[in-house]
């Protein structure tokens, strides 16, 4: 089984509407490759141009944000979900 | 047992209690530092009073004056219970989908609501409250997630407090939603001890970020980048709707009727535990269930309740 990736809203139009999208297994990185080669229009969105996470983008492997495990080089296996949320605040 | 010289003087001081049964492991313990006890019903009294009194000794608060703030509820209380007090006027940018309990709780302490967009989330109220802040210099707008007096409450209150009644902690789970409490804290117990860890819990925004048209409407707290929290933290996890609400209503075996956001703060405590061999896990109970009654957290079906969950912002 593939990776499953889950999209916020704010990507779905770039993804042909979906909310959960299929990916090959890999690193994080990898992972949202392949991502971009399927849908082009999510290229820049969430890993900028110079490489880095979108600052306002956070990016949880099975509910583990990626900034404190290993970044992009993060190991994503099969049945793993891959969730995409824009970072908000409370209080 | 002494006589307190006014309510203010109640804030902080909370009593950190042992949950261990919730344990998945028996060889960690689970303590939970119950912050409902404040008088105005949250953590969020703390932060309220520490901005206030910097402002005061800053010269940036005449008496009578007017504070502006954005709020998903917690910290508008804590504002309002303290404004009244000292005679200050206040206004909570508030948005639309908080639980009644909230924006009833803001008309009793006489709070002037300025709603905003419900789907818009804590993201737009801020938004809101900066523009209105701009428009009138003459309100004081503290900005809870650029004060440095919010981390500094913890600094000194919390985490001091913490690190007195349990000195063996070694990790330290709270929710991340300013950062306030995840910064000060973790910074003061980091420095007693630096082989304790830090884990942030985010409960779920839930459909609060559909009203994001793109990543750029997204935002870090200023004090969370300008503490470098990325390096203060070691673990960030999220945990869902239904989780949260499970266990919120676990609490209750403990005895502990706690806010929603809560419940996600015992989950990230109990997983926690689960990964680690031993240690002794303290965790934030951020506020009281009183606020939630009207969203049937406790009582009505697990599916609607978590259903619901996902409309409203409750941290």
């Amino acid at each position: 089984m593939p990776v499953e990736v889950r999209l916020p809203t704010v990507l779905r139009a770039h993804a042909g509407g979906q909310a959960k999208v299929k990916a090959n297994r890999g690193t994080l990185g990898e992972v949202l490759a392949d991502l971009v080669r399927q849908f082009p229009n999510l290229a820049g969105q969430v890993v900028t141009d110079d490489g880095a996470l979108h600052r306002f983008v956070n990016v949880y492997v099975n509910d583990d944000d990626v900034r404190y495990l290993q970044k992009l080089e993060t190991k994503v296996d099969d049945d793993d979900v891959v969730s995409i949320l824009p970072a908000v605040a409370g209080g | 047992m002494t006589a307190y010289g006014n309510v203010l003087d109640l804030i902080g001081d909370t009593p950190l209690v042992d949950v261990s049964p919730l344990s998945p492991n028996p060889a960690v313990r689970i303590l939970a530092k119950l912050e409902g006890q404040n008088p105005g019903g949250s953590v969020k009294d703390r932060v309220a009073l520490s901005m206030v009194e910097a402002a005061e000794k800053d010269g940036l608060l005449a008496p009578g004056a007017t504070i502006l703030e954005s709020s998903s509820g917690n910290t508008g209380i804590g504002l309002a219970l303290v404004a009244r007090i000292k005679g200050y006027r206040l206004r909570v940018v508030l948005p639309e989908n908080v639980s009644a309990e909230r924006t009833q709780l803001l008309a009793v302490w006489g709070a002037e609501i300025i709603p905003s967009p419900g789907s818009e989330g804590s993201n737009g109220a801020m938004r809101m409250a900066q523009r209105l802040a701009a428009e009138h210099p003459e309100w004081w707008f503290p900005f809870q997630y650029g004060n440095d007096a919010n981390p500094r409450a913890h600094y000194e209150g919390t985490g001091p407090e913490i690190w007195r009644d349990c000195p063996e902690v070694t990790h330290f789970v709270a929710g991340l939603g300013t950062s306030g409490t995840l910064l000060g804290v973790g910074r003061y117990l980091k420095e007693r001890n630096p082989a304790v860890q830090v884990w942030a819990v985010e409960p779920p925004a839930g459909e609060m970020v559909d009203g994001l048209k793109n990543f750029d409407e997204g935002f870090v707290p200023p004090i969370f980048v300008a503490a470098d929290g990325y390096a203060l933290l070691d673990r960030k996890r999220v945990v869902g709707p239904r989780e949260s609400i499970e266990w919120t209503r676990r609490l209750l075996d403990v005895g502990v009727f706690a806010g929603i956001s809560s419940g996600a703060m015992a989950a990230g405590a109990a997983r926690c535990a689960d990964e680690i061999e031993r240690g002794t896990v303290v965790f934030v109970v951020a506020d009281g269930g009183w606020k939630y009654l009207s969203t049937g957290a406790w009582t009505d079906d697990l599916d609607a309740v978590t259903e619901r969950a996902r409309t409203q912002i409750y941290f």
